[in-house]
């Protein structure tokens, strides 16, 4: 027999007696603290809800915490309530002898179980339904927004310690700040000139590494104006902690006077720039970090 | 059940395969002193040797950074090191065609025992105790280093080049050395005292994984003395190729400990399967066992992976091979790979025997059985298959095949259902328990705890749309601080308390360490605590500049670190006072365990049993009114006059 459940005296009734209160406890303390979650907190928590992404991560972390904090609080109300009752009292006597409870096993097992792949589920739903949910997808995305209109594609280059940023719509020009239009739908295209990278705007919700000589693909869809922040989140050398730089999510008239208007200040330079392309070669021995499009290395 | 008594009389005794005769003589013991020189000697060599080779080629006179030179001069130090220590001498007596036998056990041995390639498990484990820990608190310096420098958001104290030495340091001291705080003091001394065995299967080995971490530890400290290192522990390929021969220092450190758990494990398995006494079966096997058994073949299976990944690292540094790079073939996401199939079976291998000390010591102080005996077991071995399937979850951003994504979210949260279950063994073992708040008790159910921050939030983690939030922020490193600090440290400070009465024949002082327990449990949760919400606002790992909003939370969590390491100083001053001036003796016991470790005298005897003991009930018996004694210590030996 696997499980031994000789029990002596009357673990049923202690059972009852301890786990009546422990429930009471446990549920009441659950009640409130998913709900203080959900209403309190749950409309101010980071990072906002300027873009859907970062809407969906709110919406994920929130319901992550209404799930889990039920669970924190029963260990702790089970082991508050069973250290302080069922502590040695001086006595020096042994405790209720048991071993195992093939019921209370079971149950365990069945709940944990279905808890878990339930959340497997709900993040999988979560990570396919919104386009990849704002993270790099890698060179050929699998999953992509629905809507066929126009989609802003904004590719961002990644190099010790500086992120740039290049527009195909806008001539191919390369900007070193990044503006967005609300209420589209954007692509980031990610990639870096050197080691690896990564591309975090953290209001966005969007996080893809940026490795050399690989595009990786991101998208979200811009709900509010607003300043975002951008950093660079994987190690990439000493000044990785100073590798950041901060953009806006602005109307759509703004952002097309301030595109329209870089295009005609950068020509010049655009010119001089290699073919706009997926990723680029580093080239390290080049003067000045210039580089140049792997074709015409 | 027909016992084999035959064996018994044979079986681990030292000494018993040439006599006591041809022992060698003390007088010209090899050690430490002998083993420095000889690595001097042997990194000069290597160094010298890797200029005369390599010193002329372009990349190398054009960069200035000999890496063949210094990863020459480490294996040269290292077999120097290793000669000059004695370890070499048993193989080239063998090639003579001479047999050495191990040098006997002794009651008590003179000083420099400790500081020599002693083959005696007791000693072993000694020198690990004192080696980890020494190493632990090398860690925590270059921690409080780096939340010294992020007091401010901009005013730097370290520099930024300086920053990110210190910061890659820490990181790789702690994850290599931890790895063997458990298993290599915990597991070396007491398994063979568990099991009911006079010996680990194979002293010589143990011997040498001790120590392999010598050499590593210096390696990777040597690195601070050549520019450091950029790359952080998981030393990302092409960053790790770009840097200087700091990086070196990194990757022949982190290979030499990766020698020292293979050995380690190769051992701690072979004696586990094959040393247990009579009656010891699988089904009475102490918890503790069971998890070092677990973190053994975890280790066994995923570390050569690590030095694998090294080893191409080290081609691509000194030789120019280009595989984890691409302009010629190579690709950086190799390494990732690579690293990080041996990178979470890791942090589950510094997991476990935090599990398996706690679970050990909780029905010692409940007075009760482990509740679900067998779960526990199941649970570790669960832990220990999955954890070599979720290894991508690190690389949820990286672009790295994203349909793979739902299959890596799923393993890497089911995982948590036999993670659930050692949380199940534990309340049930608390149960109508009688609990004693002793010292290593409170540690024990300190481990819950914290370990159930690190747990729930690795759910977080594991989720995909919610990883995108906090990948690669101080969540994430809150996370794995409860889940190694909290969890494995607080069960090792424990496990220090509980068995210094076997280790070191003392009994460390209950108020003293009550007042280090609360300090540092107090200390922990209010450093670590604050980081979830700080990574959660927006702030990457391993930076030094960070907003400005964010400059209270990170004061609050440095000065907290300043108490924490006040904690720990307060437990080396108090743990080295008592051992070496008050040294309180401790009796025979003292906690009432019926674990077979207690069985025996204190100090113990030079070969643990007088006899290899039958073993006729369960370590866990408590509260069972008609639990007979755990073993026959003395048993009759059929044939035998007495």
């Amino acid at each position: 027999m696997a499980i031994k459940s000789d029990e002596v005296g009357s673990p049923a009734a202690e059972a009852r007696k301890h786990g009546g209160r422990i429930f009471a406890l446990w549920f009441v303390a659950s009640v409130i603290v998913d709900l203080v979650v959900w209403f309190v907190w749950g409309p101010h928590m980071a990072p906002g809800f300027m873009t859907t992404t970062a809407a969906g991560q709110v919406f994920d972390f929130k319901v992550l915490t209404v799930l889990s904090a039920p669970v924190l609080l029963m260990v702790w109300i089970y082991g508050g309530y069973s250290l302080i009752m069922f502590r040695d009292k001086g006595t020096h006597e042994d405790g209720y002898y048991v071993k195992g409870n093939r019921k209370i096993q079971a149950t365990w097992y069945t709940l944990t179980g279905i808890l878990v792949i339930g959340l497997a589920a709900f993040g999988t739903y979560e990570l396919i339904a919104p386009a990849g949910a704002g993270v790099g997808e890698g060179p050929s995305p699998i999953w992509k927004p629905n809507n066929a209109g126009h989609t802003l594609i904004v590719q961002v280059i990644a190099q010790q310690w500086r992120f740039t940023y290049r527009w195909p719509q806008f001539g191919g020009m390369e900007t070193t700040s990044i503006n967005l239009p609300v209420n589209t739908e954007i692509q980031f295209d990610v990639t870096s000139l050197d080691v690896i990278h990564d591309f975090w705007a953290y209001q966005l919700g969007v996080k893809a590494d940026a490795n050399p000589e690989v595009n990786n693909v991101a998208y979200t869809k811009t709900l509010q104006t607003g300043r975002f922040v951008v950093r660079c989140d994987e190690l990439c050398g000493i000044w990785h902690g100073a590798m950041y730089n901060y953009g806006h999510v602005v109307s759509q008239s703004s952002f097309y006077s301030w595109a329209h208007s870089m295009e005609a200040q950068n020509a010049s330079l655009t010119k001089l720039l290699p073919k706009f392309s997926t990723s680029y070669l580093p080239k390290d021995n080049v003067v000045g970090g210039q580089y140049f499009n792997s074709s015409q290395a | 059940m027909a016992i084999d008594m035959s064996q018994s009389t044979g079986v681990g005794r030292s000494g018993d395969a040439g006599g006591a005769s041809a022992a060698p003589s003390s007088r010209y013991r090899l050690n430490f002193i002998t083993g420095t020189i000889a690595a001097a000697i042997g990194y000069l060599f290597g160094h010298w040797l890797g200029n005369a080779i390599a010193g002329h080629y372009p990349s190398i006179v054009n960069s200035g950074s000999n890496d063949p030179a210094m990863l020459l001069g480490f294996i040269f130090g290292t077999v120097g090191w290793f000669a000059g220590l004695g370890a070499l001498n048993y193989p080239i007596a063998k090639l003579w065609g001479r047999e050495v036998p191990l040098a006997e056990k002794k009651d008590k041995y003179p000083f420099m025992e400790y500081f020599s390639y002693s083959t005696d498990h007791k000693v072993v484990g000694k020198q690990y105790l004192v080696g980890m820990l020494f190493y632990f608190f090398i860690g925590g310096l270059l921690a409080l280093a780096i939340r010294t420098e992020l007091l401010s958001p901009t005013y730097h104290i370290w520099g930024p080049a300086t920053y990110i030495e210190v910061v890659g340091e820490h990181g790789t001291m702690m994850m290599m050395m931890m790895t063997s705080i458990v298993m290599g003091p915990f597991g070396n001394f007491l398994i063979p005292l568990m099991i009911g065995s006079k010996k680990m299967a194979f002293p010589r080995l143990e011997a040498a994984s001790f120590w392999f971490t010598i050499p590593a530890f210096f390696a990777l400290l040597s690195a601070l003395w050549e520019g450091g290192f950029q790359t952080g522990w998981t030393g990302y390929a092409p960053l790790s190729i770009q840097g200087g021969v700091g990086q070196d220092g990194y990757l022949y450190g982190f290979a030499m400990m990766g020698f020292s758990m293979i050995l380690a494990s190769i051992n701690m398995v072979a004696t586990i399967i094959n040393y247990r006494a009579p009656g010891m079966r699988w089904s009475r096997m102490p918890v503790f066992a069971w998890g070092m058994i677990t973190t053994a073949f975890t280790m066994l299976l995923s570390v050569p992976v690590l030095i694998d990944g090294l080893y191409v690292l080290g081609l691509d540094r000194a030789v120019q091979t280009s595989m984890l790079y691409g302009e010629h073939g190579g690709s950086p996401f190799l390494w990732e790979n690579l690293f990080w199939f041996f990178g979470h079976p890791e942090v589950y291998l510094l997991a476990l025997p935090g599990f398996a000390l706690t679970t050990e010591i909780l029905p010692v102080f409940c007075r009760k059985p482990i509740f679900a005996y067998k779960t526990s077991a199941a649970g570790m071995i669960g832990v220990a298959v999955l954890s070599f399937f979720v290894w991508q979850h690190h690389l949820f951003n990286s672009g790295i095949n994203p349909d793979m994504r739902p299959l890596f979210m799923l393993s890497t949260e089911l995982i948590s259902i036999p993670t659930g279950f050692l949380y199940l063994v534990g309340m049930g073992t608390i149960w109508r328990a009688r609990v004693r708040f002793t010292v290593p008790m409170l540690f024990m159910l300190a481990v819950f705890f914290n370990f159930l921050w690190g747990g729930i939030t690795g759910v977080y983690n594991s989720d995909v749309p919610v990883d995108a939030l906090i990948h690669g922020s101080f969540f994430v490193m809150a996370h794995f601080h409860f889940t190694i600090m909290g969890q494995l440290m607080f069960a090792v400070m424990g496990a220090v308390y509980y068995y210094t009465p076997l280790l070191f024949g003392i009994k460390l002082s209950e108020k003293l360490g009550k007042i280090h327990f609360w300090s540092m449990f107090i200390a922990f949760n209010s450093t670590f605590i604050p980081l979830f919400i700080v990574g959660f606002l927006g702030q990457p790992r391993r930076v030094f500049e960070y907003a400005t909003r964010l400059q209270g939370l990170n004061q609050w969590v440095t000065i907290s670190s300043y108490v924490l390491g006040l904690s720990l100083a307060f437990f080396v001053v108090t743990f080295v006072w008592q051992l070496v001036v008050s040294r309180p003796a401790s009796p025979k016991n003292p906690w009432e365990s019926r674990g077979m470790e207690w069985q025996v005298n204190i100090p113990i005897p030079a070969e643990n049993f007088e006899r290899i003991p039958v073993v006729l009930s369960g370590p866990y018996e408590y509260g069972n009114p008609n639990a007979g004694p755990i073993a026959d210590l003395d048993p009759v030996v059929v044939g035998s006059e007495s």
